[in-house]
């Protein structure tokens, strides 16, 4: 019995939605292994990784926190995706954002009224944009690879954000802790729930989802981007201007990164800290897959992802599990997509003893040919 | 600026040069052969804890190195299976290889943080008490003068052997090649496996020599470095000696910069490699022709000839 992949010769639509599925599953079930090895039980472990985070209220409140700045920076990166813009820079462009929201909000400190905190979110999307401005930048003008620009960015932005944090932005009544003043009631954002973190800043996801939907299907620039993504030479030859493309989609992640950056320091932060993000900019890449690149499928992937967030916490308080154990689970399910993602072009065929026909054909020919012959 | 501060700069520039010449080497091999793999830092950091947990329990450095190469060859393994027989585009299989290294090794290395080896200092006799040459060239621990020997061997394998023209001519066209009666598949698995294989080295050589103790994320980005430093050296591996230890030395600037009485702080000076990294991609790439003509053809393409 040998089994075979085989050319579907077209895409199919049903598998592109089930492998997310699939690769959940999967991701799951290697889980579920996992925890087993580590002497706990697997159906326990499960409960507290998956059901335990959505148990209560607060901890759904809690969920969505963490969803609201992984959409974001997911419905960034699904535009640049689809332009075949391979930015890997919204963890920096996140913190960038959270970075310049903090100097507004800093030397905003002792204003009042409710234009403060929409001036430090203008600021944050700012900040995203320019760090996003700069692989853009060097793209159009240097041809330089947009995943290596845009990973070294990350790395630079984290230094900066360290250096403002033990530096210039260091609360001075602070004991010396790496950290900014607390932000005024002004500057944070308003709480949707009470008795809960649930803040104004998680619509934002909600808006952006509606906006870059209407972005990528109702306008003409949204389908100029998937044309560029698709095959670049269609793009030339009908005439987009590709540079302009590559800025926007860029741009346009950074602004939305940003703003999940501004959106966490004031938001659940309430001041600048050192780690404003768990690696949301990285989680966001896999968000942005799982949900096929498509709107509403990165809000779902996103609350997974805020699920895997919530799941390592839960383990570690109650199983005494690294907190880590997010990240693997995070690896798994990409691993798992892209494996998945295999069915979408191809059918897997088992043949049955297939080796043998190959020899019965084989040994019929040579008569034929013979009595052809005579 | 005396002379024992110029052989303390050259000393720390091969010392932090080494890893990255490593990595590179490895991911040149890779590259040659057609095959993109983003997962460096995945690979590196895998290296380096798996050589860490295994030398602090056998108090072996030789077999803690031992379990780095096969840390990093196992991972490298998966992203052969993952790209070559379900098709998977490169890059996000490179992508996703480093976010399972990034959380797996944080994953295991959880109970390991804050312990450390105790250093097994190794030194040449005799050469190493040269004055300047000798605190330079011959006081550095094997595992430099292991790095500089594998650059040596790929240069002749590439050079000189029939295997090292097998392998080129897959990375050049696999079609060709197959039609030739080589095997794609089986010359990209040994150069990926290759390639993860050193990544693992490299990562030992951070957990077990450079500091050594493990910490999450240790590696800082180096797997990129060293990605960015293949483009550098055009594919070359005299050229990427000469990048490996260019950016060592941009990663020890700090020091440099500190000794001459900047008092810059730390953090921005820390931006440093990441900077040059920028830069030195910027400047070589505005030649897009010259990348073309260096870069092997099929470079990133998934090959779909042999089932």
């Amino acid at each position: 019995m040998r089994i075979k992949l085989e050319a579907r010769g077209q895409q199919s639509r049903l598998m592109s939605y089930a492998s997310p599925i699939l690769a959940a599953v999967l991701t799951l079930i290697c889980g579920a292994f996992l925890f087993w090895i580590l002497g706990k039980s697997p159906i326990q472990a499960l409960h507290t990784f998956l059901i335990m985070p959505i148990s209560d209220p607060y901890r759904i409140a809690e969920l969505l926190v963490k969803a609201g700045p992984i959409v974001l920076c997911a419905m960034g990166l699904s535009i640049c995706f689809r332009a075949n813009v391979w930015n890997i820079g919204a963890e920096g462009q996140l913190l960038m954002g959270g970075l310049v929201g903090s100097c507004a909000a800093l030397a905003l400190l002792d204003s009042q009224g409710i234009w403060v905190l929409p001036v430090v979110l203008v600021a944050g999307i700012l900040g995203g944009m320019a760090w996003a401005a700069i692989p853009a930048f060097l793209k159009n003008y240097f041809n330089t690879n947009e995943i290596l620009s845009t990973i070294m960015l990350n790395y630079i932005s984290l230094n900066i954000l360290l250096h403002g944090v033990h530096g210039p932005l260091k609360d001075p009544n602070g004991f010396n802790f790496p950290e900014s003043a607390l932000f005024s009631d002004w500057q944070t954002m308003p709480i949707l729930l009470e008795g809960t973190r649930l803040h104004l800043g998680v619509s934002f996801a909600l808006f952006a989802m509606v906006g870059v939907w209407v972005l990528m299907s109702k306008t003409f620039i949204g389908f100029q981007i998937k044309v560029l993504g698709g095959d670049e030479r269609s793009a030339h030859f009908a005439g987009f201007k590709e540079k302009r493309l590559v800025w926007l989609c860029l741009l346009i992640c950074g602004g939305l990164a940003g703003l999940a950056g501004a959106g966490e320091v004031t938001g659940p932060i309430g001041q600048l800290v050192p780690n404003i993000s768990p690696g949301y900019g990285y989680a966001a890449i896999i968000v942005a897959f799982l949900g096929r690149l498509h709107p509403l499928g990165i809000l779902f992937a996103g609350l997974l992802m805020a699920l895997l967030y919530m799941g390592g916490e839960m383990v570690q308080i109650h199983l005494d599990l690294p907190l880590a154990v997010t990240g693997v689970f995070q690896g798994m399910l990409l691993l798992f997509l892209l494996i998945c993602d295999v069915l979408i072009g191809y059918r897997i065929v088992i043949h049955k003893s297939a080796p043998k026909i190959v020899k019965q054909s084989l040994s019929i020919e040579p008569p034929a040919v013979a009595i052809e012959g005579k | 600026m005396d002379i024992d501060f110029i052989a303390n700069i050259l000393f720390a520039t091969i010392r932090m040069g080494t890893p990255l010449l490593i990595v590179a080497i490895g991911e040149l091999v890779c590259e040659k052969s057609g095959v993109l793999n983003l997962g460096q830092e995945g690979m590196m950091l895998m290296g380096a804890v798996a050589g860490f947990m295994i030398a602090f329990h056998t108090d072996s450095l030789f077999i803690g190195f031992m379990g780095s190469v096969v840390a990093g060859a196992l991972m490298a393994l998966l992203f052969a299976v993952v790209t070559m027989h379900f098709y998977a585009n490169q890059v996000a299989t490179g992508l996703a290889l480093t976010i399972l290294g990034v959380g797996l090794s944080g994953f295991m290395g959880r109970s390991y943080v804050g312990e450390a080896l105790t250093n097994v200092d190794f030194q040449i006799p005799l050469l190493s008490s040269i004055p300047f040459f000798g605190k330079v060239l011959f006081s550095h621990d094997v595992l430099v003068y292991i790095s500089i020997g594998l650059a040596g061997a790929v240069y002749w394998f590439f050079k000189s052997t029939r295997a090292g023209l097998v392998v080129k001519a897959v990375g050049e066209s696999p079609e060709s090649a197959q039609s030739l009666g080589l095997s794609v598949l089986k010359v990209r698995y040994l150069a990926i496996v290759f390639g993860g294989a050193m990544a693992g080295l490299a990562g030992g050589y951070l957990s077990l020599i450079d500091t050594p103790l493990w910490a999450e994320n240790m590696t800082a980005g180096r797997g990129w470095i060293a990605l960015a430093l293949v483009v550098f050296a055009s594919w070359r591996v005299e050229r990427a000696v000469f990048g490996a230890y260019l950016f060592g030395f941009m990663s020890i600037m700090h020091l440099v910069l500190q000794s001459f009485g900047l008092s810059v702080s730390s953090n921005l000076l820390a931006t440093l490699p990441y900077v040059a990294t920028v830069v030195v991609l910027v400047l070589l790439s505005r030649n897009q022709q010259r990348i073309k003509l260096f870069a092997p053809m099929s470079l990133g393409k998934s090959f779909h000839g042999a089932h």
